[in-house]
């Protein structure tokens, strides 16, 4: 759906470098604080909420609610018609903004709050962008809930 | 700051809106800010303190022939100006400078001699994590929210439709308004769609402007030709430049501390407001606006601009030059947000309240990332 070459690909800084090798290994790295367990998004070295500089990276169960979006229907060179920017929420408490992908670009099938899961699209040899699609009925447990 | 210590001496925008392919941004600024000096009766040397965004103030001032003793470009999108006001009171009152310059001017529309785009590149935090998803700015961004908002409080896309009607009906009294024709809600829901649920009635215009403000402490105020519009009081604040990392979609971390903000320095309630601005990039905007400084509560706010409560004739007349949805919009829309406030408060308003004597101009810069409220008076007391 997504033409990989007009794509404006992040280029990672130090410290981002886990999350693209993350998803270039198609896992979703997130950050914890190992001192107030505050689970957070972007990476930084630090915990946004009380500044500890202990904090350990995990992996995310990739799956995630679909908390906002909007379809764009203005011509873009990277997508062939509407498309979907969206805001997920994922199971662990943080948001990211990615596209929802294998569904339907409509109203009908965006459903806010539906159930949804990670899936990573390799770009270029070092970038793998996350997307997200409708979760698949196995994927709904919640065992791996972190929180 | 103190209340009614600086007061807004000279006013104007540029003399033309809309389309204005002969003049350079640069030349927006100045036309505004010669203007404005023309308005407060001044001449250049006058001017010691410059404040402006989009432009860099060292630009402006050379372009000008400035030489001033105050210097501030705070640039966080369009409520840059309502920081440059607060900034420039609290300069004044710590005799920084006596006389301040603040302008707004943006080719938005024929984009002659236009700073380039100054957006996050691909190392950036946003460059990252929200750069690869076809983005399209504003249009996408602002607009991301409003779903979540929608189902949270059980506002209509009807009553969004709304905002657009009744701004359209401030705008059909004001001969500068870019968009004069009555609207109803059947024609902005049946607009072109631009970005599910917004049309384009519901988003802003793209045109050139400028305007130009000058401040100087309210003892001196009396000595200028027009009736003084004195700073009653003022906020700010900043949240996110990730629209997908705002606290919470249903309101603005931002829109609350600036508004708390200068509702406490004013020292006033909402019953005492006879006239509102809030920068209507898009039509959900005056929503978060009303609800966020305390006008409505929570949800509340599309059923009271359903009501027709801030239309012509209604208890909370709002954004009544029309709006950046109907008046204009460069770009950086709260500089005229901030004319139509200090109009209001001359009297001298295409649409005028009848003996309004007090005024909030609530802005928004970025997509929800900044804020900046300023309240106005025309009472010195």
């Amino acid at each position: 759906m997504v033409d990989k070459t007009k794509i404006p690909l992040p280029q990672p800084t130090p410290e981002t470098a886990h999350f693209w090798a993350g998803t270039k290994n198609e896992t979703l790295k997130l950050q914890r604080c190992d001192d107030c367990n505050n689970v957070y998004f972007p990476p930084r070295p630090f915990c946004p909420s009380c500044a500890s500089r202990k904090v350990s990276v995990f992996d995310a169960s990739g799956s995630a609610t679909l908390y906002s979006y909007v379809i764009n229907n203005r011509p873009h060179p990277a997508f062939d018609g509407p498309y979907s920017i969206a805001v997920v929420e994922l199971e662990e408490g943080p948001r990211m903004m990615s596209n929802i992908i294998n569904c339907p670009q409509t109203p009908e099938a965006l459903e806010l709050d539906m159930p949804l899961e990670v899936v990573f699209e390799s770009m270029s040899e070092e970038i793998s962008l996350p997307y997200f699609q409708p979760a698949t009925s196995d994927s709904k447990s919640s065992d791996s809930r972190n929180q | 700051m103190r209340r009614n210590s600086v007061s807004i001496v000279g006013a104007a925008e540029t003399t033309d809106l809309g389309k204005i392919p002969g003049l350079s941004q640069i030349q927006l600024h100045a036309d505004a800010a010669l203007n404005a000096i023309a308005d407060a009766g001044l001449k250049l040397s006058d001017i010691d303190g410059i404040a402006t965004a989009g432009e860099s103030p060292t630009n402006l001032s050379h372009y000008l022939g400035l030489v001033p003793t105050w210097v501030d470009g705070t640039s966080v999108g369009g409520c840059s100006f309502m920081l440059h006001v607060r900034h420039a009171a609290a300069a004044i009152n710590e005799g920084l400078c006596n006389t301040v310059l603040i302008t707004h001017g943006e080719s938005g529309r024929s984009n002659v001699g236009r700073s380039a785009f100054r957006g996050g590149g691909r190392s950036t935090i946003p460059g990252q994590f929200e750069g690869p998803y076809g983005g399209m700015g504003p249009t996408t961004s602002f607009t991301l929210p409003f779903l979540r908002y929608m189902k949270d409080t059980g506002t209509t896309a009807e009553q969004l439709a709304m905002v657009a009607v009744v701004q359209r009906a401030w705008a059909t009294k004001n001969p500068r308004a870019t968009l004069q024709t009555p609207t109803t809600v059947e024609e902005v829901m049946n607009d072109r769609m631009i970005a599910y649920p917004f049309t384009k009635s519901e988003c802003c215009l793209v045109t050139d402007g400028g305007g130009a403000l000058i401040l100087t402490r309210a003892e001196r105020a009396k000595d200028f030709p027009n009736k003084p519009v004195y700073i009653l009081g003022t906020g700010e604040s900043v949240e996110t430049p990730m629209i997908s990392q705002m606290e919470d979609f249903t309101t603005s971390r931002a829109f609350r501390v600036s508004g708390q903000k200068a509702f406490e320095e004013s020292g006033i309630t909402h019953k005492d407001v006879d006239h509102l601005m809030i920068y209507d990039a898009f039509a959900h905007l005056p929503f978060y606006g009303l609800e966020d400084l305390g006008f409505c509560k929570k949800g509340e706010a599309g059923a009271f601009i359903w009501e027709q409560n801030t239309a012509p004739g209604g208890s909370l007349p709002l954004n009544t030059n029309g709006g950046g949805l109907s008046y204009m919009h460069s770009g950086m829309y709260g500089m005229y947000a901030l004319q139509e406030s200090v109009r209001q408060m001359r009297g001298t308003a295409a649409a005028q309240i009848a003996d309004a004597k007090i005024s909030v101009c609530h802005g928004v810069g970025g997509m929800f990332a900044a804020s900046g409220t300023i309240v106005m008076t025309n009472d010195p007391a």
